[in-house]
């Protein structure tokens, strides 16, 4: 029965079986001192005593009923009605950081952001760090106002010294991340004009100027393509994450899962090469992973170009030979499917994307799957132009600068130079709407509002427009940028009035539909976006690569022997701008399971040559050095890794973020330069790592919640197989019973349930799964999942409801250390969400001696808080470790307060759902399938007198996931989508149903705990000979 | 939902008024455009909007807040009268000379929109305004009138139990001074015999307290009772703790629901606009209260502004909410929501408010504890009338006997209220 070989193991620990980690993989709930003080704990008699008094004081506190009151509007606006929702389609954008978005009010308080399923970009599925840009609007920390050197100051004040000192300063310059909204570059070039034609100077913190200066070169205009994952059979990426981090990430995911859906009946998908140094998302993803060092890149992008080249009859280039594994299968495989092929690179070398230009070229990509007709706009950014400000900037060349919503001191290679300079500027004005490292640094600090509370308009792409509108009135006395813009530059129109009337003159005539503006400004509005279609064009190629080809042969090696730094983005810092977030900052890295900090990732062969052993966490740090810079980091043992490369994420060492971010990790900006006016993100020269002695923990979530070693938690197969077979990888235990062998189901102690209305479900497709972790960041929004900061994750005490269980595997057998050193240099990975399963058998609800977890007539397996008395007994005999003990009381806590400021600031209180109760101290929680949405979703049935309509209710995790990998439905319904993913034929109100497709299983399905959680094996596009 | 009326005064004075106008105007002004139908489902149709929508600001026959509505098609235009309704203000806006006038007559006061009304339901409800209730208000007073006074009825009046009680307690005195005295008169009698010291000293031997008191069955007996009894009180208090059945704060504003709802028969949707929507039934707004506020100004007939309704006036001038104090808490943990309990089950307000229009002073009438729920739910027959939402629950439900109740479908399970 056991088709597969592989051994599965979530970290090294548990795969060399380390017997400290034995001894802890059974300890769901370790015992720890209590958190905070290092005292000893109080005595028997302290304990007494407390009880006793708290005991009297708990039966006087409840005598007397707190007067509590009722307190209506004064004029209730006729859209808000207490306790219904309201829905507002917004956009999010940052910098070039883009997703169109529905904004759910309660009471006129954003409380959670959803995708936008009009939207032509993102869709319905959106990132962890848009699920939770909501909690950034309620930060304490964000400024409350104007400030003039640091102290508070109203607006008139700032109005007039920023006006006429701009105005006497001489050569203004504005710098701005990219501004993807036209009526903000309006606004911007208003203001320019207005102080005699100040420079505009963008750049991005993650920059992608490479691509951008390559397409001039190749076709005659500086822009991003429109990319199409959806078309390509095969899919090569050399080191751009573009399921995590790159460019347009929710988007690329959504066209990529496109590709990746396999059905019995369509037993096709894409295939995914990825060539990469630090083991990302993406290469995670691909069905064939190759470690490069950094300093190989440039020449295997060649070596793929002469490859292809050679096939079309085109010319080849001389360059140094690498040998790199799967290259020459990618070439071959890239030619078959010529035209519906994509080949794309996370490199910043303008030279390195020509040839990629050129290889697509070569492979009539161009116009299919790379849209240069279409151009997106999501990256502006100059590195050379931002290069040359920062000189200007310390020469005092530079009178005037105004920094617009951008925090380069901070996140520009050159920020320690930038922050220096900028007291050399006679003004300096900053829009940030916090006291972060630039605007801390600047005279005039006029905050801008949070995205949310702003009116402004999107251009993401030729053709694309959205629109975003306040859902909250402005919480502080800030006032939008482009609004003292136009201010300072003498227009008095509000930036309201002035972004409809730049619709009026330049989108309302790209329509026909109506001639009266209002309508199509409403319903523009109303939709948050506007598309104008276009045809996808073949750009054509100007000229040819050999100066690009040359200099790729010339920078980069073929035999580099130093250590390599390649620098990346986590999924959920990101950039670093919303760093202050703890909801991201816990999220854990869907590679790495590594929460709050960022860390040096290193192969395992470096570990064993520098003598590093890490266990659960327990590591040491090591002395980066690059050039002259240095810094001390902790490092993590990656698998995957490649060898002589370390990886260290962007986004960490913030010193003026907030309370929640500052000294959380290192910042890797200031190990960057600029080569060739072009952010390096790869160092290959001058790196030096030196291991010290000083011990640190990384909080990582990786070895908890074991599966205590049971198999058949992740099935897999690979495509071959899955055609010949399309039960390859299942795992199909049968139980002897009376002269036969029968399914595990067909034999149980309990006469079973009967569902007469619904019988909710989830079908997971683990071939779509990603492993984003968007879905683990809506839970926590959707469901007020407290936060509980580094010091209790390590003591493995993290709430989240569903979490992403990343398994390596490797086909090596335990004991094997040569085969193990191999199999770790680059595991296979799987991604596997986990929540409650919903048992219809539910072990923990036969020992609950309070019957506080019961199970519903709808499936569900039931929570309820106010009857546990926290014995955990259902946790210990949960089979999947998907309950979560409140150890503390989170809420109103000053211990939690600077981690959980959702729970703790009157301020961040705001954004918690008012349909979830935030739970005590003392009880256990989890996945309720989000029942306060079965429950609202059946009741507007109710009260419509119709039954519910599949798709109507939907969970917080499944509505994120941008690749429909969770399907939420009634299995009752014979027209839902969950009875047809499932292909549920009978019509039954039992509670186990008969599935009848072949990769849908349950996890343990031997225990027959009967989940109503499904999940689809996952099939990797390999040739069976590989497998 | 709505409030029972007190079948008594109101509708009597109106439906006399009725008679009289109906009398005065003659039949010449019930004449309705010919296009109205006259059916009786259409004027049933309309009774019932015209109750959800109107009735709080309209009378058929008589000008209230607005003006009297019968004989409308004759007045005004089919088309108009629809527009009208559906959204009176942008009629008013438009500048149509009659809407204006209505509208200045009526104090500037303009009528809610009801875009929501379909095409059809206008057409009913202009049945029933021109055909409704037609000198029907007499028969139904009457009927009122019955069904109050034969509601007296059965049990014995508490008077009486009292009466009886006392009555027997003397006549159990009585029956113990007679027996007394018969027992002094035989010991009186057996004293006068010739007997042995024996005898005499048991016939006159003394009851000793003392003795009883001291006795190990006394003190148990009364230890146990003492034990008991602290037991009960304590029990019962620690039952009642967060318990407030009865609580009835006193509120800013002295006002007072029996007049608004009581006697006025203002619906309670009126205010309470949430109550069919969602979760809360809502406190009504300052704004609402000044719908009908900024004509009405007294109580009674009364001159000048009544301090109570003057606050009303400050809230809104000051932009200051009214502070309300908060009489139905239910905790937390516990999610109740209105609109599933009104508009889906049909539950009048007063089967957990009381009998809210009789109350000057609002008080909490149901313990609003768990046991209360639970029983409501072991008890209460869902309405599956016409919601195609329950079309399968009951298909499944038919072969059994009993009908359908809300602890059938889950009602009793724990994550229907707390999650």
């Amino acid at each position: 029965m056991k088709e597969n070989n592989k051994t599965y193991w979530k970290g090294i620990e548990q795969l060399t079986n380390d017997p400290e980690f034995v001894k802890n993989a059974d300890k769901e709930f370790p015992e720890f001192a209590s958190s905070g003080s290092g005292e000893e704990g109080p005595s028997r008699r302290d304990f007494l005593k407390l009880m006793g008094f708290s005991l009297a004081a708990a039966s006087l506190a409840a005598c007397e009923a707190p007067v509590r009151k009722a307190i209506p509007y004064v004029n209730k606006p006729v859209d808000i009605n207490p306790s219904i929702p309201n829905y507002y389609a917004s956009t999010f954008a940052s910098g070039g950081d883009y997703a169109s978005i529905v904004v759910k009010t309660r009471e006129g308080r954003p409380i959670k952001v959803d995708g936008n399923e009009l939207s032509s970009i993102n869709g319905k599925g959106v990132s962890a760090i848009v699920e939770a840009s909501v909690l950034s609007l309620y930060d304490k920390q964000r400024l409350a106002g104007p400030h003039i050197n640091g102290e508070r100051a109203d607006w008139a004040k700032l109005d007039s010294e920023v006006k006429s000192k701009l105005a006497s300063a001489g050569a203004v310059k504005i710098v701005t991340n990219t501004v993807i909204s036209p009526s903000t570059e309006a606004a911007l070039a208003k203001f320019a004009e207005a102080f005699g034609g100040a420079e505009i100077i963008t750049y991005d913190p993650i920059s992608n100027y490479g691509i951008t200066k390559a397409a001039e070169v190749s076709y005659g205009a500086a822009a991003l393509p429109t990319y199409q994952f959806d078309k390509a059979k095969v899919i090569v990426s050399f080191g751009a994450d573009f399921l995590g981090t790159w460019i347009s990430p929710i988007e690329f995911a959504k066209q990529y899962a496109k590709g990746r859906k396999i059905t019995k009946e369509k037993p096709e998908m894409s295939r995914h090469y990825q060539f990469e140094s630090n083991l990302s998302l993406t290469g995670s993803n691909a069905d064939y992973r190759t470690p490069i060092k950094a300093s190989q890149s440039g020449l295997a992008v060649l070596a793929l170009y002469n490859a292809i080249a050679k096939k079309a009859g085109s010319s080849t280039y001389t360059a140094p030979a690498v040998e790199i594994a799967n290259l020459e299968k990618a070439a071959n495989e890239l030619w078959a499917s010529r035209g519906a092929s994509l080949v794309v690179s996370g490199s910043n070398d303008p030279n390195v994307q020509v040839v990629i230009n050129a290889i697509n070229d070569l492979l009539s990509n161009n116009g299919v799957t790379v849209d240069y007709s279409k151009p997106s706009y999501f990256r502006k950014g100059d590195d050379a132009r931002m290069n040359q400000f920062v000189a200007d900037l310390n020469a005092g060349r530079v009178g005037g600068v105004v920094f617009y919503n951008c925090n380069p001191a901070y996140d520009f290679a050159k920020g320690a130079e930038l922050a220096a300079g900028i007291a050399k500027a006679k003004v300096s004005v900053a829009t940030n709407g916090t006291m972060d490292e630039t605007a801390s640094l600047v005279q005039y600090v006029a905050p801008d509002h949070h995205y949310l509370e702003s009116w402004n308009d999107f251009n993401p792409r030729k053709g694309e427009y959205s629109l975003s509108q306040p859902t909250i009135s402005p919480l502080f006395d800030t006032r939008q940028a482009q609004d003292s813009f136009l201010t300072w530059s003498g227009d008095t129109t509000s930036y309201y009035d002035f972004l409809q009337e730049n619709w009026r003159s330049s989108v309302f005539g790209t329509q026909s539909e109506t001639s009266n503006f209002q309508e199509f400004w409403d319903r523009s509005l109303f939709n948050g976006v506007y598309s104008i279609a276009s045809e996808s064009v073949a750009s054509s190629a100007l000229g040819d690569i050999s100066a690009a080809a040359s200099a790729i042969a010339k920078a980069y090696k073929a035999d580099n022997t130093g250590t390599e730094l390649v620098v990346y983005t986590k999924i959920g810092i990101g950039n670093g701008t919303f760093a202050n977030n703890p909801w991201l900052q816990e999220m854990s890295d869907p590679i790495s399971k590594a929460t709050w900090d960022n860390y040096l990732t290193v192969s395992q062969k470096w570990a064993n040559d520098n003598g590093l052993k890490m266990f659960e966490g327990a590591t040491q740090k090591a002395k980066l050095t690059v050039g002259d810079k240095s810094v001390i980091v902790p490092v993590l043992v990656q698998p995957g890794q490649a060898n002589g490369t370390v990886g260290l994420a962007l986004g960490y060492g913030r010193t003026k973020a907030g309370r929640v971010a500052n000294g959380v990790g290192v910042n890797a900006y200031e190990l960057l330069s600029l080569k060739d006016g072009f952010v390096n993100f790869a160092v290959t020269e001058g790196v030096s790592v030196e291991l010290t002695s000083d011990k640190y923990k990384i909080a990582q979530t990786q070895t908890h919640q074991t599966y205590m070693g049971r198999d058949f938690v992740v099935q897999e197969s690979i495509l071959p197989k899955y055609k010949e077979d399309a039960f390859a990888g299942r795992y199909q235990p049968k139980i002897y019973k009376e002269g036969e062998f029968v399914k595990p189901s067909k034999i149980s102690l309990w006469k079973g349930h009967q569902y007469s209305q619904h019988h909710w479900g989830l079908a997971i497709d683990m071939n779509s799964c990603i492993g984003c972790g968007a879905c683990t960041v809506a839970c926590q929004v959707e469901n007020n999942v407290a936060v509980v900061g580094k010091q209790e994750v390590l003591n493995r005490r993290e709430m989240a409801w569903i979490r992403i269980d990343r398994y390596y595997s490797s086909d090596a057998e335990v004991g094997d250390n040569d085969g193990l050193e191999v199999a770790a240099e680059n595991p296979e990975v799987v991604f596997q969400p986990m929540m409650c399963q919903h048992c219809n058998n539910a072990p923990c609800e036969t020992v609950c001696p309070v019957a506080a977890t019961t199970h519903s007539s709808e499936g569900l397996n039931q929570m309820t808080y106010n009857r546990c008395i926290g014995t955990r007994y259902c946790a210990n005999n949960c089979p999947y470790k998907v309950r979560r003990f409140n150890w503390f009381k989170y809420h109103d806590n000053k211990s939690f307060s600077a981690v959980n400021v959702a729970q703790n600031d009157d301020l961040g209180k705001m954004v918690l759902n008012p349909d979830v109760t935030v739970r005590a101290r003392g009880v256990i929680e989890k996945c309720s399938m989000c029942v306060q949405r079965i429950q609202s979703g059946k009741l507007t049935a109710k009260r419509e007198n119709r039954k519910v309509q599949d798709g109507e209710i939907n969970t917080a995790c499944a509505t994120a996931c941008p690749t429909d990998a969770i399907v939420f439905g009634d299995m009752n319904d014979p027209n839902s989508k969950i009875t047809a993913t499932l292909k549920i034929q009978e019509d039954t109100l039992s509670a186990t149903k008969e599935v009848n497709e072949e990769r849908a299983y349950h996890v343990l399905e031997e225990v027959n705990v009967n989940p109503n959680v499904w999940y689809f094996t996952k099939i990797r596009n390999k040739d069976k000979s590989e497998a | 939902m709505s409030i029972k009326r007190s079948l008594l005064s109101v509708p009597l004075r109106i439906s006399t008024l009725a008679m009289v106008l109906f009398l005065m105007i003659g039949a010449q002004a019930f004449a309705a455009h010919p296009d109205v139908s006259d059916s009786e489902e259409a004027i049933a149709a309309g009774k019932t909007l015209f109750n959800a929508n109107c009735k709080t600001c309209h009378k058929l026959d008589q000008k209230y807040t607005g003006p009297a509505l019968r004989g409308v098609t004759e007045r005004r235009t089919i088309d108009w009268a629809k527009n009208f309704i559906k959204n009176s203000s942008a009629l008013i806006a438009s500048g149509d000379a009659q809407a204006v006038a209505i509208y200045k007559e009526f104090n500037n006061l303009a009528m809610p929109s009801h875009t929501f009304l379909s095409d059809t339901d206008l057409e009913n409800l202009l049945s029933y305004i021109e055909y409704g209730d037609k000198g029907s208000s007499d028969a139904e007073a009457s009927a009122g009138e019955g069904s109050e006074a034969s509601s007296g009825g059965s049990g014995v009046p508490s008077e009486y139990l009292t009466i009886i009680i006392s009555v027997m307690v003397v006549v159990l005195l009585l029956i113990l001074i007679v027996l007394g005295l018969i027992i002094s008169v035989l010991t009186k009698y057996l004293n006068n015999q010739n007997l042995d010291e024996d005898e005499k000293e048991f016939i006159n031997q003394k009851f000793d307290f003392g003795k009883i008191l001291k006795s190990d069955a006394f003190v148990i007996i009364v230890t146990a009772l003492v034990i008991a009894l602290v037991a009960k009180t304590a029990i019962d208090g620690l039952y009642s703790v967060g318990i407030q059945q009865g609580y009835a704060p006193k509120q800013p504003i002295a006002f007072s629901h029996q007049l608004h709802a009581g006697q006025y028969e203002i619906e309670c949707q009126y205010c309470h606009t949430g109550v069919e929507l969602g979760k809360s039934a809502n406190i009504p707004s300052a704004n609402i209260c000044m719908n009908c506020h900024t004509h009405i100004q007294n109580v009674e007939g009364k001159d000048g502004i009544s301090p109570e309704i003057q606050k009303i006036y400050n809230a809104v001038e000051n932009n200051e909410p009214i502070e309300w104090v908060r009489i139905h808490n239910l905790p937390d943990l516990a999610y109740f929501n209105h609109a599933q309990h009104v508009a889906v089950g049909g539950i009048d307000c007063q089967t957990c408010h009381g009998q809210i229009q009789e109350m000057e002073v609002v008080h909490q009438h149901s313990s609003l504890t768990m046991g209360w729920c639970i029983d409501c739910h072991r008890q209460t027959n869902i309405n599956t009338a016409g919601n195609e939402y329950y079309d399968k629950l009951v298909q499944l439900h038919s072969d059994s006997k009993n009908a359908l109740k809300v602890k059938d479908i889950g009602g009793l399970e724990c994550a229907k209220c707390h999650y």
